[in-house]
């Protein structure tokens, strides 16, 4: 783990964690990022960029609430539009960071110690932008929190039997699940630069966040054991979020939703999305911090590896909705998948497969898995086929289904559009403002990869 | 309070302070290390005790939930079909059991930790803002039966620290 590997191909995939850093160098280093270095020009560049775009959602809010859902494109019988595709899109995205944190962690991948705490924090800014959509796509937004069962002068209770409700209960332990997980993560680095900074205000705030934590072995031992639980419970959690997610399609009748592949499908997705979005944050972050020792090529070479075997099983999903198509011998499922294939979406259809089938094909490659901008290139191209994807899934399926009297088109407005931008805005606003103020590498995950952490007791006299 | 530089330094002192007989001490490191673990005997299993009794309130309040409100508080008769529909309900049952698991094993883990505690003598010494960076220490407590204020620091002496200091209260 801690040697250079040196591939048969010639490139040397470096360590974990590059030679030459101490425990305190890497505390310092991380640490630094946060207490020393003063607030960049850049980075207020793009908080203020972001900021601004996050505008667009605060405008595109306020006329769906003056106005309602009419200003959407949605009609009969696309009832569904960007809502659900933007929902879906940004959950899945949070997916890659429960995996990283969780499920890596339980396979004993260390390397995943330099990117679990960026990635879980884009979890939760992800969820907290896919919530919107859910939230804002009421006709009475004001009356939301009807979705919970709390007890009422109106006999109002939700249905348990439906998708939708099982989504609100979803969501929700995802969001609380991966908050709690990730500010468990965090006491033990905010506790470092309680010690390390030199200015009182930031000694009381992070001291108070902190809780007090004195490194105790005591402590630590709970605190391993509690890290485990939350992990082994955030894992099937991920894989049932997601799920329940795509139930929302899978118990309609609908041809093109109705079909026993969404569970798996969606989840493969979602990783598949998720690890895109990591790779398209990671790549800039770690340059413009100057952490490539920290984040090295090793670990780019995973994420896309994993990417690469999530993206061939979204292939797989789509063969085979081809082939229900066809097998089913069903007049709707035929039409449903030709109409993908030929209709008048069919560029988009076309384009998802490049995106999500022939691109990632590039990443069997050892060059381009460790080429970084290539990588980062391809990452976008990844989240774009997965917005594709989940707009061919949901329009093209509603716009024409059984009755052809009923067929229609679907076109987003300007309003979808200013309210998915919006997110986009108040997800890189969350993703500046977390980088500024926390750290954003676990640190003391960091230290155990270190050759000089490992225990080596002195022999006896 | 002793310091050492290196893990191994403190694991093998730890287990010294144990066999010599002393209970109420501590070891602190800026990483969690397992073989202290072993050294200072430490085996608390309460979390995961906390955490199961946490996950089955959890499910069996979520489904406890959706059966009352779908069978006492608004039952729907739809269809003659059965009003607690138990494959239905799962998800909801699940998603409780991991809420409130999860959320049990964090609030356990500082509660059993004595966390949040803003204050404790160990923040005297003025060295000890690297345990949380670099450094390894071992503290022995007054508390202990065995303390001795002249034996107990020839002992943490023979440890070989790099550093040694008292802690005030």
């Amino acid at each position: 783990m801690s040697q250079p590997v040196e591939l048969p191909s010639g490139i040397k995939v470096g360590t974990v964690i590059d030679e030459g850093h101490s425990l305190a160098s890497v505390s310092d280093k991380i640490a630094g990022i946060v207490l020393k270095r003063k607030t960049t020009f850049g980075w207020i560049v793009g908080l203020l960029i972001s900021f601004a775009v996050l505008q667009s959602l605060m405008a595109a809010a306020t006329m769906l609430f003056v106005k309602g859902v009419g200003i959407w494109g949605i009609n009969i019988p696309v009832g569904w539009g960007f809502a659900i595709v933007n929902f879906v899109w940004w959950i899945g995205i949070g997916h890659a960071g429960t995996l990283i944190s969780a499920i890596l962690l339980l396979l004993n991948q260390s390397w995943r110690n330099a990117i679990n705490r960026f990635a879980e924090a884009m979890t939760l800014f992800a969820v907290m932008c896919a919530g919107m959509f859910p939230v804002l796509h009421t006709g009475r937004p004001w009356l939301a929190y009807w979705l919970l069962p709390y007890p009422n002068t109106m006999d109002l209770w939700p249905q348990f039997r439906s998708p939708l409700l099982w989504d609100v209960f979803a969501v929700s332990t995802y969001l609380t699940i991966s908050a709690v997980f990730w500010f468990v993560g965090l006491i033990p680095d905010l506790a470092t630069l309680r010690d390390t900074s030199k200015k009182r205000w930031q000694q009381v705030l992070f001291g108070a966040l902190a809780m007090g934590w004195r490194s105790s072995a005591r402590h630590w031992q709970r605190y391993e054991k509690a890290s485990l639980l939350l992990a082994g419970l955030a894992t099937p959690l991920v894989v049932s979020v997601h799920t329940v997610v795509s139930f929302d399609f899978a118990v309609s009748m609908v041809p093109g939703w109705h079909t026993t592949i969404f569970p798996p499908y969606f989840v493969a997705g979602a990783i598949y999305s998720g690890f895109g979005m990591v790779l398209t944050l990671m790549i800039p972050v770690r340059k413009f911090y100057g952490l490539e020792d920290i984040i090295t090529l090793r670990h780019l070479n995973n994420m896309a590896k994993v990417t690469l075997a999530t993206g061939m099983i979204v292939s797989y999903g789509y063969t085979l909705e081809a082939f229900f198509g066809y097998y089913s011998a069903d007049i709707y499922e035929k039409f449903m998948i030709l109409n993908r294939m030929t209709g008048p979406y069919a560029p988009f259809y076309w384009c998802l497969i490049l995106c999500n089938v022939i691109t990632p094909q590039f990443l069997w490659s050892k060059k381009i898995r460790t080429n970084p901008l290539i990588l980062w290139i391809i990452s976008i191209v990844v989240n774009i086929g997965m917005w594709l994807e989940r707009f061919v899934i949901v329009v093209t399926s509603l716009h024409r289904d059984f009755l052809p009297s009923s067929w229609s088109m679907y076109w987003p407005t300007r309003w979808d559009w200013a309210t998915y931008i919006g997110t986009l805005g108040l997800f890189m606003t969350l993703i500046f403002l977390f980088v500024r103020v926390l750290p954003m590498i676990t640190i003391f995950e960091l230290r155990m990869l270190l050759p000089g952490a490992r225990v080596k007791e002195p022999v006896a006299r | 309070m002793a310091e050492f530089g290196t893990p191994g330094e403190l694991v093998a002192a730890a287990r010294k302070t144990r066999e010599a007989g002393y209970r109420k001490f501590d070891s602190y490191t800026p990483y969690p290390i397992h073989e202290l673990d072993e050294a200072m005997d430490l085996h608390d299993n309460r979390v995961s005790l906390y955490t199961l009794i946490g996950g089955l309130v959890g499910g069996s309040g979520g489904f406890g939930l959706a059966s009352w409100i779908s069978a006492k508080a608004l039952p729907l008769n739809i269809g003659g079909r059965p009003l607690i529909s138990i494959p239905m309900f799962i998800p909801v049952t699940f998603e409780c059991t991991i809420l409130i698991a999860g959320l049990t094993a964090a609030i356990s883990m500082l509660l059993l930790n004595g966390l949040p505690l803003p204050y404790h003598p160990v923040f005297n010494v003025e060295r000890f803002g690297a345990a949380s960076k670099s450094k390894f220490f071992l503290c022995i407590e007054t508390d202990d039966p065995k303390f001795d204020p002249a034996s107990t620091v020839k002992f943490l002496e023979s440890l070989n620290p790099e550093e040694l200091a008292e802690v005030a209260r």
